[in-house]
């Protein structure tokens, strides 16, 4: 157990999913997207040193290095320590891979047609799971597997997708389509044919651009953050960015209706997309013309957004293209609290001049409706201010704990590792992404601005904070930001900025610079990692979401936060309180979309998942008791079914089960999710 | 009982400590005036009585509501609003923390002189305490009298905590200074009858439901509605219920503390004018004069005061799988909404969850259980018997108290008997206390009548039995005060005996037919009658009265003193409920109010009283000859007529006798029970 083999055995499998993680960072590293898809496919396979071993070993010795900040906050926010480890089981045992529930012919048949597919274990256990937390978790424990895909196919055109179709339904074959990898995917305990994992990561070419009519027709593998690169190169994008656009795929979105960051400018997926061919065993289902909108009865395309994978696979997909913006310009408001942050995103929202991205963080101690604010907080601004429509960008606000998280800690640890700026890449991605305060061109895109750390920096700061703190008499414990981001032409920009920043002062925000924005826009990313991160020191986190009305966003917050840290205790993590965090992410003319971070200390509990399923099983039913809906973009999956018939009437449910009867009587796509 | 059973957590540990003890040793004015820094209302923000009225008359509700009614009645929406504004004014609370010290301070002095102890429990301060740090509290005491009123103010200044909101009738702000003070002291004013007056509906439950919201204040309110004349508890009143739950239904607030607090009086102050207003006396106006005149009653002595503060319940915890709280998001939260059928439910059986444990916290005085000794004996005595033979001897009544004692005790009852003195003095001390009421002379105790004016008439026969009938509803007060303690029992013990059966299926359905007939003088929780039935056989066989089994119910020859006592306590119900339906199974009785209906049934009843036919008096009283009408209304064996403002009913007379003699065991309880039980 403590020889150093052991250990160096178990990180190395830790590092197994960082790397492939990592592996769709790297743009610059790599080629095209196509090679990071097939990279992942290697990772999976290769669990020896020979395989890309040089990368590897340098991530390795990265992620050995100890973070001294990260540490602290780690410390003292859950109380973890270094003592107190829990790492990740050794390589892959093959014993708890079940083995392989092969159907002959159908692998025969399969064979003739040329198209590649694999049952090794790798390849297998890699496609059994998304990034939930018990998916993850499991993978750590070594935990016994309790059904897998038994192989996995790549087609690699739509084509080959219509071929393993038929095959599938010839020989009643239970197919599950695998895309970026995140979310749907596992398999259905129950089920007793032989399971293929469809995997359309070979699928990601953008097969035509049309600058006349801005549509790009594009291979639903590709991954957001390659098709993003290969838009971009042309001098254009799609302006959909999910916080998960570095694993999610194309596909993946249709299916799961996602939603990005900057949907108030472009949209969401379903506003994005023109047009979409789906193989399903009926057939292949597409709309005979790319006209921009039809009165052809109820639109087909949203039988096919949001199946999750139940009805078919999303194999081409037209979607709506920009401009690359000519300029860009990030923003951040500080507010006394988070009351007067919503009011003021509910006011931009009213006066449709959101920028893309705005996102507002809650405070840890928030009390409720604030009589000052009139009932339940909602400002009253003289109307008349509807000026023009102004191109939105994303407006999110962070609450007080992510704040902190952000500016004091992270920020603060971040000065003192400048030194590792020299370290290999996967390194900065760990050392870095708290914070995302500098190193961030090998997170994101965008081009930062270079780190510049000095006396004067440090002495701004300071004065800053003086200022909102003291001067301003903002409530260090209070105060939340929201971050903001304007795109358009540089004139609109300044003129739509000015706007924003002056209705947020009706409500007493502060303009807090640049890079706040920045950082906070581009933490987004990043928390993904800190989970896994945390899990090496006994903490468990995940995040879900809902879509509110205005009226109910404040109460909700606070009565789901209050429900989390309750439910908490009474399932005896007692130690330390859990942390509970949420931002507004999204905004709508009539409601927002907010997001919460859940995160506790597990020691001392016998099992951290179960405990953290039913905490989050209780916070789901607070948010339905607030007005809540069942989820904003997460979609359902199998967590959430359960909910199903409440939130959409037995009627609805109905519906769906019929169209599910006629598209695939024989389920053949039985990954079971939504109903 | 396990905890679960016994939601007020009640334990022998909770001890009581008398607040008047350190009065009496220190300075009133020092406490009147020390420094009062009240643990924090969690997450109130300081909010001014001025504020408070300003947000709810500018709520989104109330602009809705202002508006509907200006186009019902067609009047302009301003005037609407200047009425609305009134209502208002009229209504709300100032409370202010230099009225509060000035009645520290008189209450000081007036507690002392009326109270010999005012007890109150330790523990439960500490547990209001920390609940009023978490979430908006709601106090809820029971309502025997206007003491009631200040005395939990007083509680709360003096130990630190909030001064609570307190809801109270609009007849006590017609005092002239009085109701002042009383605004100044936190109470607001609600009109008695509000019937359809939508605007004032929404006034009051905005008011309500904002307090509650921003956590301004704890809210004080009567769950009961109003003062029991009887010493029983009462239906509880819904309507204020449901404002202060609605905050929590539509996910205002997380969750709401409701703290049942009972509060028990060895002597009433008002006792001699409860039996006049349940006689038909009219009940004086609340004036300033009259309250002057009153001051008579602070020269006697009152004896001890008990306060109890239960256990917080939360609401969240209660309400868990009873209410669906999403009935709420396809309205806007500040449009008005009927609650669900469900909902309803939900809070009426809450309600009635705070009775139950407000009776099982209240507190018992010896004298209450000689009250249901020497009503017996009274009712088993001939009036026009020897003088020297009238009454119960005092060895008799000593031994039956003892015995009574013990069986309360066995049944759960909370019991102030001072231990340390012999059983003796106890008791003499109850009777010296009520010695307007009762006597013991020669070794006989008896009821003492109200003295003949010097001058006056000889009184007519018809008011000698009101004269008598005074003093037995005033002994009877004391001994409601006891009878949540034997009320499943006694039904059971009634079942047995009136069904001559010792099947528990048909035990159990006459059982369940006393509950719901019942149930508008004794507080049930719906939807409990199987629990209720098991609790009492359970109790029974305890002290050895029944003997159970899977199918069997019966009751051994042994536990005879205890079932006969326990018949005997609900015979007098059971009496005026057969009066009324009698009187209303009358040829001349077709439509009638119940203005008619009330002398109509007295008067019967004295001629019964008279002929000897009825032994006990309880039929005289009003509360109960309502209670029973509200019963027939509830059970469809009276119809209301109209809702105007004066209903009238229609007896349906073969469905009131088919009770009548089921209630008598004449015919065996129907099947299809009503579904509320």
């Amino acid at each position: 157990m403590a020889s150093n083999n052991n250990s160096s055995d178990r990180q190395r499998i830790a590092q197994q999913r960082l790397s492939r993680i990592a592996a769709h960072l790297h743009k610059h590293e790599h080629g095209n997207s196509g090679i990071i898809a097939k990279e992942c496919k290697i990772d999976a396979t290769g669990s020896t040193e020979e395989n890309k071993g040089t990368v590897r070993r340098k991530r390795y010795r990265l992620s050995g290095m100890t973070l001294p900040r990260l540490q602290d906050w780690f410390e003292n926010t859950f109380g973890a320590s270094v003592k107190h480890k829990s790492p990740a089981t050794p390589v892959l045992n093959a014993s708890v891979v079940p083995p392989p529930r092969l159907n002959e012919a159908f692998v025969e048949n399969l064979k003739a047609t040329g198209i590649p597919f694999s049952n090794e274990a790798e390849d297998r256990v890699f496609r059994a799971h998304g990034h939930c937390l018990h998916e993850i978790f499991a993978l750590r424990e070594g935990k016994k597997f309790e059904r897998i895909p038994d192989m996995v196919v790549w087609p690699n055109c739509h084509n080959d997708v219509v071929k393993i179709v038929e095959l599938a339904c010839k020989h009643n074959v239970c197919l599950i389509p695998y895309g970026g990898g995140t979310s749907a995917l596992e398999c259905p305990p129950e089920e007793t044919r032989c399971i293929v994992s469809l995997d359309t990561s070979q699928m990601n070419r953008i097969l035509w651009l049309d600058e006349q009519n801005l549509v790009a027709h594009i291979e639903a593998g590709i991954i957001g953050q390659g098709l993003e690169r290969l838009l971009n190169e042309s001098g254009y994008c799609t302006g959909h960015e999910p916080d998960s656009m570095e694993f999610t795929s194309l596909g993946g979105w249709v299916a799961t209706r996602a939603s990005g960051m900057k949907k108030n400018v472009y949209g969401n997926i379903e506003d994005l997309v023109i047009h979409i061919k789906a193989v399903t065993p009926r057939g292949v289902i597409e709309k005979s013309c790319q006209g921009p909108r039809m009165s052809t009865g109820p639109d087909i395309h949203h039988f096919i957004l949001g199946s999750e994978g139940t009805l078919g696979v999303v194999t081409e997909v037209t979607m709506k293209i920009r401009p690359i913006p000519e300029y860009q310009k990030y923003g951040s408001v500080v507010f006394p609290n988070f009351e007067a942050g919503v009011a003021c995103l509910r006011e931009v929202a009213k006066q449709r001049c959101t920028p893309a991205p705005i996102r507002l963080m809650v405070p840890e101690v928030y009390t409720g409706s604030h009589p000052a604010h009139g009932p339940r907080g909602v400002h009253r601004l003289p109307s008349g201010s509807w000026s023009q429509r102004c191109t939105p960008a994303p407006i999110r606000l962070m609450d007080n704990k992510q704040f902190h998280f952000e500016t004091n800690q992270a920020v603060r640890w971040l000065r003192t590792t400048d030194v590792a700026m020299s370290s290999p890449p996967i390194g900065k991605l760990l050392m870095y992404c708290p914070c995302c305060s500098r190193p961030t061109g090998y997170l994101s895109s965008h081009a930062l601005k270079p780190q510049v750390s000095s006396i004067f920096t440090h002495f701004v700061e300071g004065l800053k904070k003086f200022y909102i703190t003291k001067l301003k008499g903002f409530d260090p414990h209070q105060l939340v930001v929201a971050t903001l981001l304007f795109e358009g032409d540089r004139e609109r920009v300044l003129q739509h900025e000015k706007q924003v920043y002056d209705i947020a002062a009706t409500f007493g925000g502060l303009a807090a610079g640049e890079d706040n924005g920045q950082r906070g826009y581009i933490l987004t990313f990043v928390i993904a990692y800190l989970r896994d991160l945390g899990m090496d020191y006994c903490v468990v986190a995940e995040s879900f979401e809902t879509s509110v009305p205005w009226d109910r966003v404040l109460d909700l917050c606070q009565n789901v936060k209050e429900r989390i840290i309750r439910e908490c205790k009474e399932r005896g993590v007692h130690q330390f309180q859990p942390l509970t965090s949420c931002r507004v992410t999204q905004t709508y003319d009539s409601g927002a979309c907010i997001y919460f971070y859940f995160a506790f200390n597990y020691r001392g509990l016998a099992d951290p998942v179960h405990t953290y399923e039913q905490v989050e099983h209780a916070a789901r039913e607070e948010i339905l008791a607030n007005g809540g809906s069942l989820s904003h973009h997460h979609g359902v999956g199998k967590l959430r079914k359960e909910w199903m018939k409440d939130s959409i009437s037995n009627v609805g449910v109905g519906m769906l089960k019929s169209v599910k009867d006629y598209v695939d009587p024989e389920n053949i796509f039985g990954n079971r999710n939504l109903l | 009982m396990t905890t679960c059973e016994d939601p007020s957590g009640f334990k022998q540990e909770d001890e009581f400590m008398d607040i008047l003890e350190e009065r009496r040793r220190s300075s009133d004015l020092g406490h009147a005036l020390r420094t009062f820094t009240p643990s924090p209302y969690k997450g109130a923000p300081p909010l001014s009585a001025g504020a408070l009225n300003r947000m709810v008359l500018e709520s989104q509700y109330l602009r809705y509501v202002t508006k509907e009614v200006a186009m019902e009645t067609g009047e302009s929406v301003d005037l609407v609003r200047e009425e609305a504004s009134g209502i208002l004014d009229e209504m709300s609370q100032n409370l202010q923390l230099g009225f509060i010290r000035l009645l520290g301070f008189t209450l000081s002095k007036v507690f002392k002189r009326l109270f010999s102890h005012i007890n109150i429990n330790q523990e439960g301060l500490n547990r209001l305490q920390q609940a009023i740090q978490e979430f908006p509290v709601i106090l809820m005491p029971n309502h025997r009298s206007y003491v009631d009123f200040l005395v939990l103010s007083y509680i709360l200044f003096t130990y630190d905590l909030p001064i609570p909101v307190i809801a109270a009738g609009i007849p006590l702000m017609d005092m002239k200074m009085v109701g002042e003070i009383l605004r100044r002291s936190g109470a607001f004013f609600i009109r008695r009858a509000i019937g359809s007056d939508k605007l004032y509906w929404a006034v009051l439950s905005e008011y309500v439901r904002t307090i509650v919201r921003t956590g301004y204040a704890p809210v004080e309110f009567y769950v009961e509605g109003l003062r029991s004349r009887t010493l029983k508890s009462l239906t509880p009143k819904l309507g204020m219920m449901h404002m202060v739950l609605e905050p929590f239904f539509k996910g205002e607030v997380y969750d709401i503390t409701l703290v049942p607090i009972s509060i028990s009086y060895d002597r009433v102050l008002e006792e001699s004018l409860l039996a006049h207003e349940l006689l038909g006396v009219p009940k004086p106006r609340e004036t300033t004069m009259g309250l002057l005149k009153a001051r008579r009653v602070l020269e006697e002595d009152y004896g001890s005061m008990h306060v109890y503060f239960g256990m917080p319940l939360s609401v969240r915890q209660l309400t868990k799988g009873r209410v669906d709280r999403c009935e709420y998001n396809l309205l806007p939260r500040d449009l008005p909404q009927r609650p669900s059928v469900e909902t309803q439910e939900c809070v009426s059986w809450l309600a009635q969850q705070v009775i139950r444990v407000q009776e099982q916290s209240s507190i018992l005085s010896p004298w209450s259980l000689m009250a249901c000794l020497v009503l017996q004996d009274h009712q088993n005595t001939d009036p026009a018997g020897e003088e020297q033979e009238k009454g119960l001897s005092w060895e008799l009544l000593t031994q039956r108290t003892l015995w009574l004692k013990g069986l309360a005790i066995s049944f759960g009852a909370r019991l102030d008997w001072p231990e340390q003195l012999p059983e003796n003095q106890v008791m003499a001390s109850s009777i010296a206390l009520h010695r307007y009421v009762i006597r013991c002379h020669q070794g006989r105790v008896t009821l003492l009548e109200e003295e003949r004016p010097v001058g006056a008439a000889p009184f007519t026969t018809e008011e000698g039995v009101v004269r008598r009938a005074r003093a037995v509803l005033m002994v009877a007060a004391y001994r409601n005060q006891a009878l949540h303690v034997f009320i499943r029992p006694a039904m059971l013990a009634l079942a047995i005996h009136t069904t001559h059966s010792s099947q528990r299926e048909d035990i159990y359905s006459y059982f369940r037919f006393l509950l719901d007939l019942f149930s508008n003088d004794f507080i049930f929780i719906t939807g409990r009658s199987s629990q209720d039935f098991e609790e009492a056989c359970s109790l029974l066989r305890k002290c050895g009265a029944v003997q159970t089994s899977q199918q069997e119910v019966t009751s051994p020859e042994e536990g005879q003193r205890t079932t006969s006592f326990l018949r005997a306590l609900l015979q007098p119900f059971i009496d005026a409920y057969q009066v009324v339906f009698r009187h209303l199974c009358l040829e001349d009785v077709e439509v009638f109010t119940e203005r008619q209906m009330v002398p109509a049934v007295r008067s019967l009843a004295t001629k019964l009283l008279l002929s000897g036919e009825l032994t006990s008096c309880d039929a005289l009283s009003s509360d109960t000859q309502k209670n029973v009408l509200s019963a027939l209304l509830r059970l469809g064996a009276v119809t209301r007529l109209r809702t105007a403002e004066h209903s009238e009913f229609r007896a349906n007379k073969p469905a009131i006798s088919r009770l009548a003699d089921t209630l008598a065991g004449r015919l065996p309880v129907q099947t299809a029970p009503n579904p509320r039980l």
